[in-house]
């Protein structure tokens, strides 16, 4: 059983920020990066002076490319930082890993305001070279990877052959079928109509859209894959002692899943559960919350099969039986059981990557969201990542 | 097919090589009596380090598959399929290959299939087609 007393209640977000989000920006990097940094201090109440730490997944791990082109050195160095403590790094349970990092830094007193950050610049790379993205673009030369030799040979060349893979077993399994995952992207769209810095605000699209989309891997269509996108977005983690007396309402991070519990392989984990069960069984031990306690759910969307086994994990409905739960897409809308991806998700707001999940999460529980504003509540779940990675947090607001 | 090729090491080298004889080599546990994947010095069943390659039966079924259509790179062929393949020697034994010889549209999970071998370089990657 997992402390319930865990690191995360010691921990509250106070602060958010988001640059403009391009396809492409014609800021640089850094520009965007410095833009999400000032609005999140702006909104915290805080200074640079007070930020004492510095988190980011994945950081500069590969020659500042467009995946990750900020790392937290180069932050430091922008900003003219003096922290305790800071970290970034490829390896760890996801897109939310920086939070996770950034929230155990705080709970072990090494920090009182850790400044957590990702930005990403793919949709302008793509606009020189297509194949960018490219796994084997990850390595020079032969592939000596631990992660991605294994795969590249194959012509594994995304990760979207294995995302692939898994919804093929799932529907195999299952059922589930191209009409009930399309309810994923779908749904999506229809929430970015209502968010103006949505890549797809004023691009409405329907299911017979989404299936008469190209196949990029099958079952996996184009509208299955998020959308590239310029952006850095900024979350400001607080000791909660300190939170209380803060501009906004603490949203305490209640609990945390990071479990990896199964091989970290893409290939011999669960197919159809993967690391994300991992994740949400330790969420659910550190807390008395349960699903129908959360008002909004900010899935992992950058494939839409992703999205469904987060649902499945997470428990808004039972194992394999995600597809039936979306059918028609009523349960999952703004006004549904559980509202997913209210900003439009990475499929249809911009592939942000992690922190706009936890961005989201918060403008709904600060009741900010505007037009795609959820009926009042307090409780939301951040998730992302998918095969051996997976993170997840319960976030609370005080009232 | 252009395909990326992996870095052979003492550890590798007999899965990506052992093909020359048409043999596919996973590594495997004295002590336990488990094969395990990938390979490494020790056994992650049990962490014995009696470890050594094993021919295998090179034998197998079809997990999971997708057909991918997506030209990624300018001279890749498609579409192609990529498939995980559980051998039969072992429960839960998968890895990642390419079925090839079939029409993509036949391909199915349960799919029984045997290893042939592609010889690239120094490397003679195992790749499945449909048993006869």
């Amino acid at each position: 059983m997992f402390n319930k007393k865990n690191a995360a209640k010691s921990v509250a977000i106070t602060g958010v920020g988001q640059s403009e989000v391009g396809r492409p920006s014609a800021k640089t990097a850094m520009q965007l990066t410095i833009d999400a940094c000032k609005q999140a201090l702006n909104d915290a109440g805080l200074s640079r002076d007070d930020i004492d730490g510095i988190a980011c997944w994945p950081g500069d791990n590969n020659n500042g490319d467009a995946f990750s082109p900020v790392g937290p050195s180069a932050l430091i160095s922008a900003l003219g930082l003096k922290v305790n403590w800071y970290g970034g790094g490829y390896e760890g349970p996801g897109p939310l890993a920086g939070i996770i990092n950034g929230a155990m830094a705080i709970d072990s007193g090494l920090c009182k305001h850790v400044l957590v950050f990702r930005t990403i610049t793919e949709a302008s790379k793509r606009q020189t070279d297509k194949t960018s993205s490219a796994l084997t673009n990850k390595t020079v030369g032969r592939d000596s990877s631990f992660s991605w030799q294994w795969y590249t040979p194959f012509n594994v060349l995304s990760g979207i052959n294995l995302m692939a893979m898994y919804a093929q077993r799932h529907f195999h399994e299952f059922g589930t079928t191209s009409e009930q995952l399309g309810q994923i992207p779908v749904t999506c769209r229809n929430n970015a109509q209502l968010n103006p810095n949505a890549v797809f605000n004023n691009k409405p699209m329907t299911l017979d859209d989404y299936l008469a989309s190209r196949y990029i891997s099958t079952p996996l269509r184009l509208l299955d894959c998020d959308v590239h996108c310029d952006a850095s977005t900024v979350i400001i983690l607080s000791r909660a002692d300190i939170a209380k007396d803060m501009p906004n309402k603490p949203i305490h991070i209640e609990s945390m899943g990071a479990a990896l519990h199964q091989s970290w392989s893409w290939d011999q984990i669960n197919l159809t559960g993967m690391a994300t069960i991992d994740a949400a069984n330790m969420m659910w031990q550190g807390t008395d919350l349960k699903p129908s306690d959360v008002g909004t759910a900010q899935l992992y969307d950058g494939f839409s099969i992703l999205t469904l086994i987060w649902m499945e994990s997470l428990g808004f409905c039972s194992l394999g039986e995600g597809g039936a739960f979306i059918e028609g897409g009523q349960r999952i809308a703004r006004d549904g059981i559980i509202p997913i991806n209210t900003n439009g998700g990475q499929l249809s707001a911009g592939r942000t990557h992690g922190l706009g999940y936890v961005h989201e999460a918060c403008t709904q529980l600060w009741g900010r969201a505007g037009a795609r504003q959820v009926k009042d509540h307090q409780v939301s779940i951040a998730a992302a990542g998918g095969g051996p990675l997976a993170g997840c947090l319960l976030l609370s607001r005080d009232i | 097919m252009i395909r990326k090729l992996p870095l052979l090491n003492k550890d590798n080298a007999t899965f990506w090589q052992q093909g020359a004889f048409n043999n596919l080599m996973i590594h495997h546990c004295a002590s336990c009596q488990q094969y395990f994947h990938p390979p490494a010095p020790v056994c992650f069943h049990c962490l014995s380090e009696d470890v050594m390659p094993k021919k295998t039966s090179g034998k197998g079924t079809v997990a999971s598959f997708t057909i991918n259509h997506q030209k990624w790179q300018p001279d890749l062929e498609v579409p192609y399929i990529v498939a995980i393949i559980e051998l039969t020697d072992q429960k839960g034994l998968r890895f990642v290959s390419n079925i090839v010889e079939i029409n993509p549209d036949e391909v199915f999970i349960g799919m029984p299939v045997s290893v042939i071998f592609e010889e690239i370089d120094d490397i003679w990657l195992p790749l499945f087609k449909k048993e006869a």
